[in-house]
């Protein structure tokens, strides 16, 4: 049967939680609905998610690929970036200001320290990016929103591993042979991993509320950048010097920094184990526990919110 | 075609419908007093530097020239299974807007929507990557719809020949970007419709198909009905509606104007026009 529904005189604001037509909610439980676009329990999304894993990851596969396949030297790309970067860092603090003198082996101390920031830099920028930027997908299709960040900080990963290789032929060319202690890059890119997902899931849920933050991040970061040693050694600095306690230990466990020096030791011969700082794996199995423990329930926590704006 | 219909049921059980009562209609979608809002930022002088990006977060103050608009209005409806409901009006009178939050895509300013099982919108397109192959879109749509790698596998010729993207040449491994929109359309349906779904929604993904892929996809979403439960069609096409749909919602400036059978909701929007 036809109903002509009369249209309100005027636009009626919508009153929060105004009346639900109780018939309708009964209707609704008797044939077993469920409210359409509301967030699932935590085991429940943690379930959602894995099953989902393998859309995670040919989405950040997609990326890596999609991003580079309009520039002429294509994919080669994710390598050149990365050592230009450490080009340019070099030839600033190594040849121009001399800081190179202090450290031995400088150019692979200075590029682990680059890659492994650029890989925490791009998975927090890209972060902060994952529901903002791609409201379209938000909009259109139905799945866990957690799938975004973690697919981007896959895909940060992924290009890490490409720069890892080059790097390995760096280390190679200084004539560094490959050693036993190179296996620790693995627990020590794990753990990073969890660290920057986690940290990307903040971000993402920061930065779907606030936009503006993608315009504030490369500020913070690149800050963040110069107190975590990537072009000069903290140790050395804090070496003979009397600062306090609190500046010490803010230094050393800076998450960043820990997770550099995890890299350098592993692969630089020349930087040993007294020039980590105490208790760094301590540090890097607590951060990433804790940024992706908090990060991963803060951004579930506004699961049915993403999308609206 | 046979193919891809042969694909299109299997791995789904009966067990977790509802019982259906014969003569008795089973809701599938009730939307209850609904209204959504989009609030939109950046429009005036919002963006600007850094520093005034600064200013806005310390102060805690929403970006300037933040509107609202208030898309759908206290909208209610009970969508059966069986029914395929056309959704018409004029432009920006919400349709689409009504779909996502029906998908649980957008959340409602207030009201609720109650659906039974997890309602697809075929929005696809937002998954693929226009630089990317056809063939790897297929498996990238395919997933972000919740498909498995082996379904994918399984249903993967079904797809690509339904969208007969193939007939040209070999067009599935070139970069969609290379694709005239129709082609781009076809293969989006394609994917999307391979999927079972128990609430299937489809906007407008139709409209730059020609007549013949029109027709199929037609009979595919009558066959899609069949299977599955309910089938929501936005198109500007009255005959596209009348084809298809058993029932029709008339919207207008986000209110809800007529609710009936097809023929009759039609003829009045016609008539309004
Ligand atoms: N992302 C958005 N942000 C802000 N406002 C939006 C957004 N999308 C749609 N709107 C607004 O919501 C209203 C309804 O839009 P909607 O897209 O639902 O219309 P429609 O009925 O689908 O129109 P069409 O027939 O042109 O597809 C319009 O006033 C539109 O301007
Ligand atoms: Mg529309």
């Amino acid at each position: 049967m036809p109903q002509t529904l009369t249209p309100p005189a005027a636009a009626q604001a919508p009153v929060p939680g105004a009346s639900p037509d109780p018939e309708l909610r009964a209707l609704a439980e008797r044939h077993g609905l469920t409210v359409s676009g509301a967030r699932p329990s935590l085991p429940e999304y943690t379930r959602q998610l894995w099953q989902r894993r393998h859309f995670i990851t040919a989405f950040a596969t997609a990326k890596v690929t999609a991003t580079y396949t309009t520039a002429k030297l294509g994919q080669l790309w994710q390598v050149l970036t990365p050592l230009l970067n450490a080009a340019v860092y070099y030839l600033i603090f190594g040849v121009l200001l001399g800081t190179k003198n202090n450290v031995p082996d400088y150019i692979p101390f200075l590029v682990t320290g680059v890659f492994v920031f650029t890989f925490l830099q791009n998975s927090v920028l890209t972060g902060t990016r994952a529901i903002s930027g791609n409201l379209g997908l938000v909009r259109a299709l139905h799945f866990p929103r957690a799938c975004l960040p973690v697919s981007f900080c896959l895909a940060q990963l992924q290009q890490l591993l490409f720069s890892m290789g080059v790097l390995m032929a760096i280390l190679l060319s200084f004539g560094q042979l490959p050693t036993w202690s190179w296996l620790l890059v693995v627990p020590a890119l794990t753990l990073q991993f969890v660290f920057n997902t986690g940290l990307a899931m903040v971000m993402a849920r920061l930065g779907a509320r606030t936009p503006d933050l993608a315009q504030l991040m490369p500020f913070i970061l690149r800050t963040w950048m110069y107190a975590s040693g990537v072009m000069f050694s903290i140790s050395r600095i804090l070496q003979g010097r009397h600062l306090p306690k609190a500046v010490e230990i803010l230094l050393n466990g800076n998450p960043a920094a820990v997770y550099i020096d995890l890299m350098r030791f592993a692969l630089i011969d020349s930087f040993t184990h007294e020039q980590l700082p105490p208790h760094v794996w301590a540090f890097a199995g607590g951060w990433a526990l804790l940024a992706g423990a908090v990060g991963f329930v803060y951004f579930w926590k506004a699961e049915e919110r993403y999308g609206r704006g | 075609m046979a193919e891809h219909k042969s694909t299109g049921r299997d791995g789904r059980t009966d067990t977790d419908r509802p019982p259906q009562a014969a003569g008795d209609p089973v809701p599938t979608v009730i939307a209850d007093n609904l209204h959504i809002v989009y609030r939109v930022y950046g429009t005036g002088a919002g963006k600007g530097g850094a520093t005034a990006a600064l200013n806005r977060i310390i102060r805690r103050r929403p970006a300037t020239g933040v509107r609202e608009v208030h898309a759908v209005k206290g909208v209610s409806f009970t969508a059966c299974r069986g029914e395929s409901i056309g959704l018409i009006g004029s432009n920006g009178s919400g349709k689409s807007t009504l779909l996502k939050a029906v998908a649980g895509l957008l959340p409602a300013e207030s009201g609720k929507v109650y659906t039974h099982g997890q309602p697809s919108l075929l929005g696809v397109n937002a998954a693929m990557m226009n630089d990317l192959t056809g063939e790897k879109n297929v498996v990238l749509g395919g997933l972000a719809m919740g498909m498995s790698r082996e379904q994918i596998r399984e249903r993967y010729d079904g797809i690509v020949d339904f969208s007969g993207i193939q007939e040209k040449g070999d067009f599935i491994s070139l970069p969609m970007r290379t694709y005239s929109s129709g082609m781009a359309a076809r293969l989006r349906f394609s994917i999307a419709a391979a999927k079972d779904h128990d609430v299937l929604m489809i906007d407008e993904a139709l409209a730059t198909g020609d007549r013949a892929f029109q027709k199929r996809s037609e009979a595919r979403i009558r066959e899609l009905r069949q299977e599955a439960g309910t089938v929501f069609l936005v198109s500007h096409n009255n005959k596209s509606i009348r084809d298809t749909c058993t029932r029709v919602l008339w919207l207008e400036k986000g209110e809800l104007v007529m609710d009936g059978p097809t023929e009759e909701v039609v003829a009045a929007y016609e008539a309004h026009q």
